[in-house]
């Protein structure tokens, strides 16, 4: 049986959360709805001409980094990407929950590059050659961007 | 170029892949619902905005939920309850376009109508309609079925000859059976000769009904 693009609907379905959850992670709670609508609102745009083969999560991960970078762009200082925390953690031992926070957290504090490296390698499973066509580099410069973020996030979580 | 060390990422590593897992949803705090909320909220923009091709929703019926889909011409299908919505959705999505979204908004004329009609206080459909999903020859033979007054009926053979095509009984009979808006196109007028129903894409049962809400049988028919 041949491959078909699905619905639009059923495509939005099956990868709102992860988008969701990338851009929350690259620009912060506040701005991430209007990232996640022009994500979507230009995904939707294209999305007839593209191969039913594609690989949807890779291609609307890369829009959303696009979107991402647009919207680091149009803020003079990047503010924290992530609400502080309310205060001193009564609980020594973290939740499953809490740890993959501090993870989400750590990785929207990497630069552009390397967050954007890491997520879509680890979150949307990319090969080294799509990531360095998805953030526009050369594969070696993905692939240091990859090492370096990894790197930075085993400092910033130790496990 | 391979990282010096690939042990000392490798817990960072397979956390980062957990998270990427979609049964892994819940873990970010309400993310999940945060995503549908703003993913409703984009919906309203697509369709205040005009940008998707096909929209679609449910509509209540007294045979339960009919999916209904409309373009910018009109409304395109009506499914009944037992069609699969996957597949409803991905036939038209092959055969109109693959934008293709959910927008309850625009269909509240069509729900209007519907209900009219399933009260008795309509006798004719106004809605703008899209035929682009009937053929040439199917064509034919659904807008001679849309101008059998409601409360009449025609024959098979009596349609295909209004259709141009007076010994294509059979073929008028495929067209009619891949009616893809019935009750609107009303398929069901369309009866044997001599008064039996034939067929009916939605079952007979509803034929019939369709039938005695219209005041066109009158008796039940052996």
């Amino acid at each position: 049986m041949s491959h078909r693009l699905p619905p639009f609907q059923r495509f939005l379905d099956g990868h709102r959360d992860e988008v969701w959850r990338f851009l929350v992670s690259s620009v912060g709670p506040t701005e991430a709805e209007d990232c996640f609508q022009e994500t979507f609102i230009s995904a939707l745009s294209a999305y007839p001409r593209l191969r039913a083969d594609s690989n949807l999560r890779a291609w609307v991960l890369t829009i959303a980094h696009r979107k991402a970078i647009d919207c680091h762009r149009a803020r003079a200082r990047r503010a924290l990407p992530v609400a502080e925390p309310d205060g001193p953690d009564p609980h020594p031992h973290h939740s499953a929950a809490e740890r993959d926070e501090q993870l989400w957290d750590a990785v929207g504090a990497l630069p552009t590059r390397q967050r954007a490296a890491v997520v879509l390698r680890f979150v949307a499973d990319l090969p080294h050659r799509e990531i360095a066509v998805a953030i526009g580099c050369s594969e070696e410069a993905a692939r240091r961007s990859l090492h370096e973020g990894l790197l930075k996030l085993r400092k910033a979580v130790p496990a | 170029m391979n990282p010096a060390n690939p042990s000392e990422t490798a817990a960072v590593e397979s956390a980062l892949r957990r998270l990427g897992e979609p049964a892994q949803t819940g873990s970010v705090g309400d993310s999940a619902t945060r995503s549908a909320a703003v993913a409703a909220r984009l919906l309203d923009r697509i369709a205040a905005e005009g940008l998707a091709d096909v929209g679609y929703d449910t509509v209540d019926s007294p045979f339960g939920p009919l999916l209904a889909a409309s373009t910018r011409r009109g409304l395109v299908r009506l499914a009944f309850p037992e069609e699969d919505v996957d597949s409803v959705l991905e036939g038209l999505s092959r055969r109109l376009s693959p934008r293709i979204v959910e927008s309850p908004a625009a269909f509240d004329p069509v729900r209007r109508e519907l209900e009219q009609y399933f009260d008795g206080l309509r006798r004719r459909f106004e809605l703008p309609l899209d035929w682009s999903l009937i053929g040439p020859f199917g064509r034919r033979v659904l807008r001679a079925t849309a101008a059998i007054p409601y409360g009449g009926h025609l024959s098979y053979g009596e349609v295909a000859a209004e259709a141009g095509s007076p010994r294509g009984s059979r073929a008028a009979g495929n067209a009619l059976g891949s009616n893809p808006i019935p009750i609107v196109i009303p398929c069901h007028r369309v009866l044997r000769t001599g008064g039996a129903l034939g067929g009916y894409g939605g079952g007979l049962e509803r034929k019939r009904w369709l039938l005695e809400l219209e005041g066109a049988l009158q008796a039940p028919p052996g």
